[in-house]
């Protein structure tokens, strides 16, 4: 027997009295072009937007709860359903965060190892932000080619990690493990292909008229507004203020190497097009100077990938099965768990979205006593409440698709 | 004897701690020895009290009186050129000291400085909403009451925005469950089948990878499993799981591993 489903339309108890041709349009949250489970409630004038209302939380489960209740090892694969798309740098930033909470220093190899990590996650996000956004306008032919590029990117990073998407590459203290014999070569053969699939994708799409028409003069932001939002990364360089933490606050090895921070003053969605191509030309460069610092460590010896820390990281596995203590530190540190130092921390990192910082207060104890998420996202999302007012119907599939919002991330 | 278990904060709790274990604690620096965080708390002095400052993890700390956070914020973004509201939430003292501790995480482009707002307010108090400052407080200002409860005066749209608008409790509370409380177990039925559905259904279980330890039926069957409600006899037939790699896949007939070559050249 079927039960009758008492689910109604939100909107099937009011009646419209006012006699003002406003129409409500609901968008989402199972559209192929929000970018996951958005819903929008758009206020129609014709087919102009008078009113928007942003809807979230379809994808809701509550990360800061578990994290509450999870030792910190323990939560570095929950960080990967954040930012699916790239999710090693949101396991590098929570690494991060912990690691300036108890105050440790990585070994260098596993600084560049992690530096390649978190460029090809950047380049494979913007592949993919370059294919969905190209494919929602119509371009099916990028969709194609950016997906094509990306799975070899996604090959290698399986090579070192067993996974495609959901990584968990990253550890408190370092990495888990050395880079495979063939990810040097395999991403070379891929760096020196990069450039001309970008020009390829450019070539469709700088002078296409259709893409044009899309991106320029549409979804602009201004500076005060992009600044008041809290938008970040692409967003916030592409409307004027070229601020990449990567640059400002460097951390890792990002101040030895040599890149740009391309910015532009449009603010439009043409401009953000621009930002993501550009950024991936400069994390090519810094994957480059990347090999050669790998290489370097190789030729000097530098081993380790893991910090030294007893009271926080596990001993190699060596020591491990063959020393007592080692053995003894490595149990308590998985049945229990490290307790960091009691203290606050805020961290930001640049994740291929934008800023994603994650605030962390410890109360000494296993599991921390509060963690808080700050995705990029979730502003990048907001700010289509003040963005999409005066666009047209069409207008907020380019403006959701260039703002380049995850929903792992937005909801959390 | 059943173990005594605090009410007031139901988080997982560490099952071992040594008696004589001292946490170390983060250092905290007297805020004189940054440049540009003293001249910033020079400013902010001048205009409210502040309870305390300090620099941790290269950041400044500074506690305020809640009834300031706007003046306080205002001063930053115009005058101490922190332009960007990065984040801002709340942390829960309720089991300890009977309140919400409230942060707001500020950055400045120009200096190349974050420093962090804190203020303590009681249970049942609201804040000064400081969206007219810093849009981006619009949205965490309604994320903060999803999650504690703790209202903002003055802000335009005061609703839920991760959970649903009739939703009960505030998950982010340490007296909040993890798995959800009743109302969440019941939640989902009653809004699509009705109350009346209750027994047939029964609650939602929150936690799918729970695994009952006292279901003697149904546990560690691996292999011989039936489906939900079936009477178990102890005599289930093994369900078969086949692998296709074992016996070959069925539609393909002409495959031949030995012929078949592994491309090396992930740009093939």
């Amino acid at each position: 027997m079927q039960v009758k489903n008492r689910l109604s339309p939100f909107f099937e108890n009011i009646t419209f009295d006012r006699e003002d041709n406003e129409m409500i349009l609901n968008f989402g949250p199972q559209h192929p072009s929000a970018h996951g489970q958005l819903r929008l409630m758009l206020h129609l004038q014709q087919e102009m937007i008078v009113k928007a209302h942003p809807d979230i939380g379809y994808l809701h489960r509550g990360m800061e709860k578990m994290a509450e209740n999870m030792i910190y090892n323990e939560f570095m694969p929950t960080t990967d359903r954040m930012d699916y798309i790239a999710s090693s740098s949101n396991n590098y930033g929570f690494a991060l965060a912990v690691e300036r909470l108890i105050g440790l220093e990585v070994p260098r190899r596993a600084k560049v190892i992690r530096m390649m990590l978190l460029e090809i996650n950047r380049i494979m996000s913007h592949l993919f932000w370059l294919a969905t956004t190209a494919l929602d306008i119509g371009a099916m032919t990028v969709f194609l080619f950016a997906f094509r590029e990306r799975e070899y990117l996604m090959d290698i990073i399986e090579g070192y990690c067993g996974a495609r998407l959901t990584h968990a590459a990253i550890r408190i203290g370092g990495v888990p493990l050395d880079i495979q014999e063939s990810f040097i070569t395999q991403l070379r053969t891929f760096l020196d292909k990069l450039p001309a699939n970008i020009k390829d994708y450019e070539d469709l799409l700088d002078t296409n008229r259709i893409w044009l028409m899309r991106m320029e003069e549409v979804g602009t932001i201004s500076k005060e507004m992009a600044l008041s939002w809290g938008c970040s990364g692409p967003m916030l360089r592409a409307s004027g203020v070229a601020w990449d933490i990567r640059k400002e606050e460097p951390y890792e090895l990002y101040d030895e190497v040599e890149f740009r921070v391309p910015y532009s003053d449009k603010g439009d969605n043409f401009a953000r097009y621009r930002m993501y191509m550009e950024e991936m030309r400069e994390s090519a460069k810094i994957l480059y100077q990347t090999i050669d610092m790998y290489e370097k460590t190789v030729k000097e010896g530098q081993t380790e990938l893991m910090a030294h820390a007893p009271k926080y990281v596990s001993a190699p596995k060596l020591d491990i099965m063959t020393q007592n203590y080692s053995l003894m530190q490595h149990f308590v540190l998985v049945t229990q768990g490290m307790r960091p130092p009691v203290g606050e921390v805020y961290v930001a990192t640049e994740s291929p979205k934008g800023e994603l910082g994650f605030f962390i207060n410890s109360q000494g104890g296993p599991y921390p006593y509060r963690l808080k998420l700050r995705a990029p996202s979730f502003w990048h999302t907001g700010i289509l409440t003040d963005l999409l007012p005066g666009h047209y119907i069409p207008d907020v599939v380019s403006i959701i698709g260039t703002t380049n919002i995850v929903f792992g991330e937005v909801d959390r | 004897m059943r173990a005594y278990k605090p009410k007031d904060d139901v988080q997982k709790k560490a099952y071992y701690t040594d008696r004589f274990y001292v946490s170390p604690q983060v250092p905290k620096f007297s805020v004189e020895d940054d440049e540009v965080f003293a001249h910033d708390l020079e400013a902010i002095k001048a205009k409210v009290e502040v309870l305390d400052a300090y620099i941790q993890v290269g950041q400044m700390v500074v506690f305020i009186k809640p009834e300031d956070n706007y003046k306080v914020l205002e001063l930053l973004r115009d005058r101490c050129e922190y332009t960007q509201l990065s984040e801002m939430s709340a942390i829960d003292w309720l089991a300890k000291s009977g309140g919400f501790e409230i942060f707001y995480q500020m950055l400045s482009m120009n200096k190349r400085k974050r420093l962090r707002i804190k203020m303590f307010i009681n249970k049942g108090e609201a804040v000064n909403s400081v969206e007219k400052l810093f849009r981006s407080a619009d949205w965490s200002e309604r994320e903060m009451f999803d999650m504690f409860g703790i209202e903002a005066n003055g802000h335009p749209f005061m609703k839920r925005i991760l959970m649903p608008y009739d939703w009960q409790g505030h998950p982010l509370l340490k007296t909040y469950p993890l798995q959800g409380d009743e109302f969440a177990a019941w939640y989902e039925v009653d809004k699509i089948y009705g109350k009346e559905a209750r027994d047939i259904i029964g609650p939602e279980l929150r936690d799918t990878a729970k695994v009952d330890r006292y279901d003697s039926e149904r546990f560690a069957r691996l292999g011989h499993e039936v489906p939900k409600g079936t009477k178990i006899t102890g005599n289930e037939p093994k369900n078969e799981q086949n692998y296709q790699e074992e016996g070959g896949v069925f539609m393909i007939k002409k495959f031949d591993k030995k012929d078949s070559v592994v491309i090396d050249d992930p740009q093939r």
